[in-house]
């Protein structure tokens, strides 16, 4: 551990651009939302930025990452374009699926975004098969796939785990530990001192990591995929974190203390990140309140676009149902 | 190669056979699922016997007893390019694997706005007559029917098996392939190699004036049977093998039923909101006035499928149920 590997400097500022951006997006969203310029179901990924932006400055464009209903911190952190990404949560035709999708299921497929799933832990037998297919045409594409620690129940979760461990595949399974699996709190619903602890019982590195810390992500989520893309096999990573705006929009999260509400929110991992990134000198207060600009003006950019595209038309209900051509 | 076409096979050796000739057609074709390679016996029914020997156990692939884990990277393979055929031993065991085959390989295409594909057949195979009981014989077809974006076939014959299989594995939508367990080793007619069967598509078995009896899979062979005898009595039935559940070849079966205007429809599955419902609504709708009888519809008891033999008997729509339905028809 002496010899940790550390992020240099553009590295660094590229996982605060990536953070930063999310947040731009989260709270941007839920401002349309409450004002009624779009009506849609919300999973606010609040909190949990550092963890995909940490872990996307290791990714190539081809690697492909699986993540959940609470996504779009990690479409963001994988390049997803602004435009058709904010059109899709807007249910417009210029969305990435073509407003089919929505906000629980966008997808991406240039962007190595191929599934974003709506059912809890469905995402890591998936991500087994596009590894599988990684592994069978010898390329060097990794998988990363997302969950909560409410996934780690849910039988998927065991049978992927064991399964990436026989075909050694090369997955990175990312679980966010938010604390709480919807409204239950982790120690109410999970046997498990950690979720890392359960990579032993299939013989997978199991790694707790800090993922309100960037450094700290980085190392992990490096390790992990270096791993993976050599062909050493999946890790299991925990990246621990929290989660400020309920399990989605409308959820006021009384079931947490609000002691412990207030602790997460004052260790929030941005201003703590952007406090670090100036006392290190890594950066100035003028550039990083740039980046933060450049953030908000590329993001507003996309929200007109997506506000002034036109819905689907209702013949989209017949496409896509089956190959064109094939009778449904 | 006309040394094959000459002598019988039986459905084992023709899914086989079919599995081979994809494999070495397309290296994207791969095969998953559990005990199906080489050192595990080559499939529990043989049916992927040789296949990882000639293909390396890299495209062919054991699993662990893992359903949700065999369709779940065979849906991942198959978004990236992969042609995966997943063994799911017996039909009952989908139901395991019901989020994978439902919500994700029959949605992923619209979801994504057609920006992806699931193109993977699952094999499967079911019925009663082996004494498995009711958790390993169900016929679940109607299920999956039910489901926009896939595709469902059943197939009677060792040609069709063949045709239908290559058709399957070469579609890009997800295909549920349906295969009989009691009718794997009966021979018939081997396939022509290369020769696909188009999903979607009837096949008319023979031809007559006085009825249509439509039926798929291992029923259609009772069904012949009691045609057999009709035809004996001096009536002349239309048989229909279906092959395709969904898409359902309408064409076909509204063609025979115009000429005949007496249909009954045939199927190990239970009768109530199953395959012969919708065949018979359809009917309905597309020739009321023109039908001189009421569709009727034979299938399964509506129980679990029974262990004990003379239960299991009767459980599957017997002969002389298809032919009591039958005369009720024609009276």
């Amino acid at each position: 551990m002496s010899e940790t590997k550390q992020p240099g400097r553009d590295v660094l500022l590229d996982i605060y651009r990536i953070a930063t951006l999310i947040k731009t997006a989260d709270d941007r969203f839920i401002e349309l939302i409450k004002a009624g310029q779009i009506a849609s179901p919300y999973y606010s990924p609040r909190g949990q930025e550092l963890i995909p932006a940490a872990i996307s400055v290791s990714l190539k464009p081809s690697d492909y990452v699986v993540t959940t209903y609470r996504g779009i911190h990690d479409q963001l952190a994988k390049g997803i374009p602004l435009k058709p990404f904010v059109a899709e949560l807007f249910g417009r035709a210029t969305g990435t699926c073509k407003g089919k999708g929505g906000p629980m299921h966008v997808t991406h497929v240039a962007s190595g975004l191929p599934v974003t799933t709506g059912i809890v832990g469905a995402g890591l037998p998936i991500a087994n098969g596009l590894a599988w297919a990684s592994q069978l045409k010898g390329t060097d594409q990794v998988t990363v796939v997302n969950f909560g620690d409410g996934a780690s129940n849910i039988g998927a979760f065991h049978e992927a785990l064991n399964l990436a461990a026989v075909w050694k595949l090369p997955v990175i399974f990312v679980c966010q530990n938010n604390g709480y699996a919807e409204h239950t709190k982790y120690e109410y619903g999970t046997g498990a001192a950690t979720i890392a602890d359960r990579g032993l019982a299939y013989g997978i590195p199991g790694v707790e990591v800090d993922g309100n810390d960037a450094v700290a992500m980085w190392q992990a989520a490096s390790t992990a995929i270096a791993r993976a893309r050599a062909g050493d096999g999946p890790t299991l990573l925990e990246a621990n974190t929290f989660r400020f705006r309920g399990h989605l929009m409308g959820d006021d999260s009384h079931y947490i203390a609000k002691e412990e509400m207030a602790a997460a929110i004052a260790a929030d991992p941005l201003p703590r990140f952007r406090a670090w990134l100036i006392k290190e000198g890594h950066a100035s207060d003028g550039q990083l309140s740039d980046i933060e600009a450049t953030n908000v003006a590329a993001f507003e950019e996309a929200v007109e676009f997506g506000l002034a595209s036109p819905y689907p038309d209702v013949s989209e209900l017949d496409k896509d149902v089956v190959a064109e051509g094939a009778q449904a | 190669m006309s040394a094959v076409q000459a002598k019988k096979i039986n459905i084992v050796q023709a899914i086989n056979m079919a599995l081979h000739d994809a494999m070495e057609l397309d290296s994207s074709v791969v095969v998953l699922g559990e005990d199906i390679a080489d050192r595990e016996g080559g499939g529990v029914f043989k049916c992927t016997a040789g296949l990882s020997t000639k293909f390396g156990t890299g495209r062919v692939k054991s699993t662990p007893i893992a359903e949700q884990a065999i369709v779940g990277a065979a849906v991942g393979g198959a978004l990236a390019g992969l042609r995966p055929v997943a063994e799911i031993m017996l039909m009952n065991f989908t139901t395991v694997a019901m989020d994978q085959i439902v919500n994700h390989a029959a949605k992923l295409r619209f979801m994504t706005g057609g920006q992806t594909h699931v193109p993977l057949v699952i094999r499967t195979t079911t019925g009663a007559g082996f004494g498995t009981g009711g958790q390993h014989a169900d016929y679940l077809e109607a299920w999956f029917a039910h489901t926009a974006g896939l595709k469902v076939v059943a197939p009677s014959t060792p040609a069709d098996a063949y045709g239908l299989m290559l058709s399957c594995i070469f579609d890009d939508d997800p295909c549920i392939f349906i295969e009989n367990l009691p009718l794997y080793f009966v021979p018939g007619e081997a396939p022509v190699p290369g020769q696909r069967v188009p999903i979607g598509k009837a096949r008319v078995v023979q031809e007559g004036s006085d009825i249509t009896l439509i039926s798929y899979s291992k029923t259609l062979h009772e069904v012949i049977a009691v045609a057999k005898g009709l035809a004996k009595e001096g009536i002349s039935a239309e048989v229909i093998d279906l092959r395709s559940i969904s898409p359902l070849d309408m064409d076909t079966i509204i063609a025979s039923a115009s000429k005949t205007g007496r249909v009954v429809v045939a199927h190990e599955a239970q009768v109530d909101f199953g395959v012969g419902a919708e065949i018979s609504a359809r009917l309905h709708k597309e020739l009321f006035g023109q039908l001189k009888a009421p569709v009727a519809r034979v299938g399964a008891a509506r129980s679990p499928v029974p262990f004990s033999k003379p239960l299991e008997t009767a459980f599957v729509p017997t002969r002389e149920r298809i032919l009591a339905a039958i005369r009720e028809t024609l009276n």
